[in-house]
């Protein structure tokens, strides 16, 4: 049951972008079509529990033994960039129009603080293994989610009758704050 | 910290490092695209500057679409010579350079020029002059003088002349044409820099009113046109049009058939002496004078 509550937490509740505000960049980057949404938030989900476990790995197995916590910033970084150029280089050989629709914003997962942040709030709540890739996976689906539900506003807005001076990144940004005020209403209730 | 703690984290880090970089080195292997060569070799001439003046997203995008010749050679408007030829070689294209383009500001009306109406007490911007009151001078199609033009060149490569016009340093200008995107009247074009007369003057009120507003403007009498082979120049809106195409091939000067002055041959302004306040033979001779 705690893995149930702990996923829904990750995923609805403490969503990554819209209670935490991490990862904005491809949240308003890449949320212009549904299709390009779902893929990156696909490319983030995998980045996302591949590096849960690797840096659960990394941190339990090899920093703690050698109390060497502090390099764990610097050794979950290299693990989420790896992570990230298999991401990139996967993608190009699958699907070259997806990588071209993702531009800079694929290699920008890189520097995505929804990952690094997914990697010290496990280490920070003393996750267990399992924990930590059921919160890596929430995370992501969160992610997803959250990219996808502001593709889909973002592609009625294209025919919406939005005031000059609001269209582009003002509504953009309205729209944001609109849905974070939304997800907002699940605060408190895991 | 003692040296065995370091020691540990260097040979650990390294190792993870190593580790990672063996994993991307056999994923890239496996997942490896073949691409055109020739991308990344005029990727290499680019500039690299990645400013978006070619309107794509950065120079490896516009290398892609060179390669896939949906752009010219001329599409970079920061390449130099050399670059171009570089990519000419690379793309095995023959015409190899692009030819500069730079801005030309097509209107002689300064404040000697052209009739007042009286005087301008708002912003002093162009844009606010056009849109409230249209400035101070009579002419409604003119250089108002406020040098928003000037404002938005990122070179440099502009200022204002006496006169009030803005004038054009030609070495200086790379073509960005934000100065003619700047201009709220359109008097700023973009042209390549072998194209050098101009008709200098955008009114198109009638053969009287033109004539009282300014005394460069072009009043449509249209001697021009019937002193040059035929459709070498044509009169649109009581205003002189050249065709560049013809006037390449003929290289006739209808200059100083015009009673107002207002076809221009344009010169370059040494970069080295700003007290030049015109750019065009005419004004220059009428200012000596």
């Amino acid at each position: 049951m705690s893995y149930f509550l702990l996923f829904f937490s990750a995923a609805i509740v403490n969503n990554f972008v819209l209670s935490y505000f991490l990862g904005i960049c491809p949240f308003v980057g890449v949320s212009k079509k549904v299709s390009s949404a779902v893929s990156m938030g696909l490319a983030v989900t995998f980045v996302m529990l591949i590096s849960s476990v690797v840096t659960w790995l990394i941190y339990h197995l090899l920093l703690v033994p050698f109390e060497m916590e502090i390099l764990e910033y610097v050794s979950f970084i290299l693990v989420i960039a790896s992570l990230v150029q298999l991401v990139e280089m996967f993608i190009r050989k699958v699907s070259k129009p997806l990588y071209d629709t993702m531009g800079i914003y694929l290699p920008l997962i890189t520097t995505n603080c929804a990952i690094l942040g997914l990697a010290l709030f496990s280490v920070l709540r003393n996750y267990g293994f399992l924990e930590s890739v059921v919160f890596g996976l929430g995370a992501g689906v969160g992610f997803t989610l959250a990219l996808v539900i502001m593709a889909g506003i973002r592609e009625e807005l294209e025919l919406a009758p939005v005031p000059k001076y609001f269209q582009g990144a003002a509504i953009t940004m309205i729209v944001a704050g609109g849905l974070a005020l939304a997800f907002m209403g699940f605060a408190g209730m895991i | 910290m003692d040296l065995a703690s370091v020691t540990i984290s260097m040979i650990s880090m390294g190792g993870m490092g190593a580790l990672f970089a063996t994993g991307l080195a056999v994923a890239n292997k496996k997942f490896h695209v073949e691409e055109d060569p020739r991308i990344s070799q005029v990727l290499d001439a680019l500039p690299g500057a990645n400013c978006g003046g070619c309107g794509l997203p950065g120079c490896a995008s516009f290398a892609n679409t060179i390669v896939n010749g949906e752009i010219g050679l001329g599409g970079c408007p920061v390449c130099n010579d050399d670059a171009r030829e570089t990519i000419a070689g690379i793309l095995g294209l023959e015409a190899a350079k692009g030819e500069k383009i730079v801005a030309r500001v097509l209107c002689q009306g300064g404040n000697y020029e052209s009739a007042s109406k009286g005087d301008y007490l708002g912003i002093e911007k162009c844009t606010a002059a056009h849109i409230t009151g249209g400035g101070d001078k009579l002419c409604l199609y003119g250089c108002l003088g406020y040098g928003e033009c000037v404002d938005s060149c990122p070179f440099d490569a502009m200022y204002m002349s006496e006169n009030g016009l803005p004038v054009i340093i030609e070495d200086k200008c790379t073509g960005c044409g934000n100065c003619a995107e700047a201009c709220p009247r359109d008097i700023i074009e973009m042209h390549p820099v072998s194209d050098t007369v101009f008709i200098a003057c955008k009114n198109q009120d009638s053969p009287r009113d033109a004539r009282k507003v300014c005394t460069r403007a072009c009043v449509g009498c249209s001697l021009c046109v019937r002193g040059v082979d035929e459709g070498l120049m044509t009169m649109e809106n009581n205003l002189a049009r050249i065709d560049y195409h013809l006037y390449g091939q003929t290289h006739e000067l209808p200059t100083a058939k015009c009673p107002t002055q207002a076809i221009v041959l344009m010169e370059s302004v040494p970069e080295d002496d700003p007290s030049i306040t015109t750019r065009v033979v005419h004004e220059k001779e009428a200012l000596s004078a």
